[in-house]
């Protein structure tokens, strides 16, 4: 409890032990009043003088003018029925002070300890750097003061406080902070290391290669930090709704006090007036909005919270909203559904190529020739036919490189013309090639304007892809697409094997783009669609889709940039955990929308026709907001997939 | 330009007010406070002076809401 808190909760106790003591005093009259004026103003001094305040400002309606209403109307009426000669009631307007009060206190500490409890589960800041100085010596220094190349020394048990590569050393690191999962992952020397992991075995020296306010702990710290900045519908919603309802009551309040005593006159019959100001003042105690105002966004950023302890970073309650709603989700194949690692599986010289060489002989020339011909290429494919070539290409071997996107790589090898790409590349330069029916991504080559033979490279689909295929139907997606740059075999292969109901292939990184705006027509509103991609190469889509989902974006900004969501890891069942998790934020939002308007209702309708006193009434506003707080931290509960 | 400021605020109400309140302010295109970081983000016009900008948002916060408090570092 803060010292503030302290007070007020030194005010509530000193007031109710003074309230219980008048019980038992035996003064009557106007004294009563003012004795039970004590610790009216003790607890509700501040908010009177905040009522105050709030008229002169102009911003009347807010809940402190509301209680000071109803409790002040309250005392007075005690003091009208007094000067009477009744004997006034005075403990109400003390007792729905006491328990707003008491409602408040509940509420500051509730949430002030849930906003911890959160701000700890992402709490991976690094505290300092072991900066290594010219003489060898190491200094302890605030990360922030670390500049790029510096050398800094991680030892077993210390976070890694910047991004940055290892010079020296071996070690196991520890990545849960970011990624959710406790699989260690390895470090040694030349490796990239992202800050925010956790080193666990060896002494680690590591040359930065950011800005502390650039590297990776930092950008996720900004991004949770600004999630829930951006608001959801949901949460607008009851703002403008809290903006409207409360001078509503205000005025269905007046109404009731005036309308039926007016009303009895004109009837010719004398009623009670103070009968109808006790129920108009019981109708503004009801009317604070306080459990829907407080619960709301409290839900929502007990959901973000609980996705970052998992390795889900959801950039804002909006989406976390529209993730609930998930109706379409768009994989791309390559990185996501796949692990994005080709292996070359066979190679298959043409007849003309293999004249007189000799089938293993033509094979390994080849190999070659497509290896030496995408030396320059970054795409995956290219890299594991150099790695299946495993041998050093000299740069000079290799001239007038030319990639051709979507189509593949032409250069000169040895000044022989070589062209390395799909069946597309082939047709542009005017060959015949064959139909291949193996599944996997075929490479044709063609040497010196000859068609030499193709190379068959296969992609591996991820152990979790299945699965996570089969839980997002399971979760209630209607529709799986696959986008793909891959011919349509390998795709339909893919597809077939995951349960994927429509594929997309032999796309260019362009038609990604159209593809996802095809799908966005075809979907209805209030439906999600969702594209989850590698980060690589597909920013357009991810803006373009209802909600891009970046994965396994360790330490890739362009991904953590565009994207809507980001999964730490690359595992595609971190997807039906997101939408898990929102469905059941939202579930638990909708409940405390429900509940609280439900029974607010109930007791303005009670209320009105004089069945709930204002004990009642208060109890409903303090209880109801008590129950949405309880209701919105299981928010931050988050199940395992099982 | 976007400035992300401390704030204290003891209730959720009280900080929708606040974002009200800094949205009027001059020179402020558009403020959001989040209560659950407690953080006000506020984006100013083109010309504004952050400094002296805050300085009125600070006060229009206190007038809504006498409790909080806005760092201006």
């Amino acid at each position: 409890m803060t010292k503030k808190q302290k007070k007020v909760l030194f005010r509530i106790i000193l007031s109710a032990v003074l309230m219980a003591a008048l019980y038992f005093v035996p003064v009557t009259g106007y004294a009563r009043f003012g004795l039970y004026l004590i610790p009216y103003l003790i607890i509700g001094g501040d908010i009177l003088k905040k009522a105050v305040a709030g008229i002169v400002h102009g911003e009347v309606f807010d809940e402190n003018f509301l209680m000071a209403v109803a409790t002040a109307g309250a005392m007075l009426l005690g003091l009208y029925h007094e000067s009477r000669g009744v004997e006034g009631e005075f403990s109400e307007g003390v007792a729905v002070m006491l328990f707003y009060q008491i409602g408040e206190l509940f509420q500051a500490v509730a949430v002030g300890k849930s906003r911890k409890n959160i701000a700890a589960l992402m709490d991976i800041r690094p505290d300092y750097a072991n900066l290594e100085g010219e003489d060898g010596q190491l200094v302890r220094v605030d990360p922030e003061d670390v500049e790029p190349g510096s050398l800094i020394v991680v030892r077993p048990g210390e976070r890694i406080p910047i991004d940055g590569v290892v010079v020296q050393g071996v070690s196991t690191l520890d990545t849960s902070a970011l990624t959710g999962e406790s699989v260690p992952g390895q470090a040694g020397e030349g490796q990239e290391v992202v800050s925010g992991c956790v080193n666990l075995t060896g002494v680690l020296k590591i040359r930065t290669t950011k800005e502390f306010g650039e590297s990776t702990v930092s950008r996720i710290l900004d991004l949770v930090e600004n999630s829930s900045m951006k608001k959801a519908r949901t949460e607008n919603f009851i703002t403008k709704f809290a903006r409207y309802y409360t001078p509503a009551v205000c005025f269905g309040a007046l109404a009731l006090a005036v309308c039926p005593p007016v009303a009895g006159l004109i009837l010719g019959r004398t009623s009670d007036w103070t009968v109808w100001v006790i129920r108009a003042l019981t109708f503004l105690v009801i009317s604070c909005p306080c459990a829907l105002v407080i619960s709301i966004p409290l839900s929502f950023f007990g959901g973000i919270g609980g996705a970052s302890s998992r390795g889900i970073l959801v950039k804002g309650s909006n989406y976390l909203e529209a993730l609930a709603k998930t109706k379409y989700v768009v994989f791309d194949k390559t990185g996501t559904l796949t692990k994005g690692v080709f292996q070359v599986t066979d190679v298959h010289p043409s007849e003309g190529f293999q004249n007189g060489l000799g089938e293993q002989e033509a094979k390994r020339l080849l190999l070659e020739y497509a290896a030496c011909a995408e030396s320059y290429s970054t795409h995956p494919i290219s890299r594991s036919l150099l790695e299946a070539w495993g041998r050093e290409i000299g740069p000079e071997r290799v001239t007038d490189a030319e990639e051709i996107s979507g189509h593949g790589v032409c250069a000169l090898v040895d000044r022989v013309k070589v062209a390395a790409g799909n069946e597309k590349l082939m047709k542009k330069i005017g060959l015949e090639c064959p139909e291949v029916p193996e599944n996997g991504t075929v490479v044709h080559v063609a040497v010196d304007g000859g068609y030499a033979g193709y190379i068959l490279i296969s992609d591996v689909i991820k152990e979790q892809s299945g699965e996570a295929v089969r839980r997002l139907k399971a979760a209630g997606v209607a529709k799986t697409v696959m986008l793909t740059g891959d011919s349509s075999r390998v795709a339909e292969h893919v597809a077939q094997t995951l349960g994927i109901d429509q594929v997309k292939s032999g796309l260019l990184p362009g038609d990604k783009v159209e593809a996802v705006e095809e799908l966005l027509a075809e979907k209805g509103a209030g439906e999600t669609l969702v594209f989850v991609g590698d980060g690589i190469n597909d920013a357009p889509v991810l803006s373009r889709a209802d909600i891009g989902v970046a994965m396994g974006a360790l330490g890739s900004d362009a991904a953590i940039e565009a994207a809507d969501v980001v999964l730490m890891d690359d595992n595609p069942e971190k997807l039906v955990l997101a939408v898990r998790i929102s469905k059941k934020c939202m579930r638990i939002v909708y409940e405390n929308i429900v509940f609280a308007l439900a029974v607010k209702a109930l007791c303005l309708v009670l209320g009105a026709v004089g069945l709930a006193n204002m004990w009642a009434a208060v109890f409903a506003d303090v209880g109801v907001m008590m129950l949405a707080v309880l209701n919105a931290v299981r928010c931050l509960r988050v199940k395992s997939l099982g | 330009m976007k400035q992300t400021y401390r704030i204290e605020v003891d209730c959720a109400n009280c900080a929708l007010k606040m974002e009200d309140a800094a949205k009027k302010v001059e020179g402020v295109l558009d403020a959001t406070v989040s209560f659950m970081t407690q953080k006000m983000k506020v984006e100013f016009a083109q010309d504004a002076d952050a400094g002296k900008v805050m300085e009125t948002v600070r006060k229009a916060c206190k007038k809504v809401e006498s409790d909080c408090e806005v760092y201006i570092d």
